[in-house]
């Protein structure tokens, strides 16, 4: 299967790239944006996903500072062409 | 007695870590790919970009083959000193506790600190004097850790380069024997470069493992 790994600084940990994209986007003009938070997503073909946790535990994350969330990917890789939207 | 210090690919302090421990006593490069420590009876893990820092900083180099032989090392009780680089190896591989994060500055902050000593009784600290001057020159270098750890070295009142937690520069495990710190003392031991304050944590490894010599 194909999945995705969501890691994310664990909450208390200050994220100061999630706030550098916070003080950017009123700066846009974009208003009401709160909690930035910016992490890592890994996308990996696994024979068992059964090893997913596993594998997070010892490589793909450091459960000291960050948090994971295991989802699995359907169909395709994903790409802008089953996205929707493409940007620039 | 004798350093070993430790080369992965992207290691880039290396050879002034040799240098500099050359001026206290033996030292020899150990590869990354070594299974054994030649003898060494102290071991450096040198700063730079180990394996490129990919995913993490120090995440790949912790499976490199050298590093189950310096693991061993220092459940044995033997001298570990991770620099820079080296300090978060040694954080990912579990011989220290807490983690690094980018600095509060998200820049890559490079200049001369004053450290206050915070534990002048330990084999890495033995001739150090209370305060030293020693670069940094890092992007990752915000120690955090959840639990108490045993500070060695903390950044001077307004001298903290990266947010680190409790001004924290450098902190060793509970056993006492693994070491690791953001400064880089392999880059102040000649007077030419402002400051010889480093060579003293080499001197004081040096003074250490020949007093255990002499007991054995």
């Amino acid at each position: 299967m194909r999945a995705r790994v969501l890691v994310r600084p664990k909450q208390g940990i200050l994220d100061p790239q999630g706030q550098a994209v916070q003080r950017a986007l009123p700066a846009l003009g974009f208003e009401g944006v709160g909690d930035v938070r910016i992490g890592r997503l890994i996308e990996l073909e696994v024979a068992d996903p059964a090893q997913l946790p596993a594998m997070c535990e010892r490589l793909l994350v450091n459960p000291l500072i960050e948090d994971y969330e295991i989802v699995e990917a359907a169909g395709a890789p994903a790409s802008p062409l089953n996205g929707g939207a493409i940007g620039g | 007695m004798k350093f070993g210090i430790v080369r992965f690919p992207g290691s880039c302090d290396d050879v002034d870590a040799l240098e500099a421990a050359r001026r206290v006593c033996d030292a020899e490069l150990l590869w990354h790919q070594d299974r054994d420590l030649k003898g060494a009876d102290a071991v450096i893990i040198p700063g730079g970009f180990s394996y490129g820092d990919y995913l993490r900083c120090g995440a790949i180099a912790r499976f490199a083959p050298v590093m189950d032989a310096v693991a061993e090392f220092a459940s044995d009780g033997g001298l570990v000193l991770g620099i820079c680089n080296g300090f978060q190896v040694l954080c990912e591989a579990g011989l220290l506790p807490g983690a690094l994060l980018p600095n509060t500055s998200l820049r890559f902050v490079f200049r001369q600190v004053r450290l206050e000593l915070a534990d002048p009784d330990t084999p890495f600290t033995r001739v150090c004097p209370a305060t030293l001057s020693i670069p940094v020159k890092h992007t990752t270098g915000r120690y955090y850790s959840p639990d108490p750890v045993h500070v060695l070295l903390r950044y001077a009142p307004g001298e903290n380069p990266n947010g680190s937690q409790d001004d924290i520069a450098g902190v060793c495990n509970e056993q006492g024997n693994v070491f690791g710190l953001m400064p880089h003392p392999e880059h102040a031991v000649d007077p030419l470069t402002g400051s010889t304050d480093g060579l003293t944590i080499f001197e004081s490894i040096r003074a250490h493992v020949g007093d255990r010599a002499l007991i054995h």
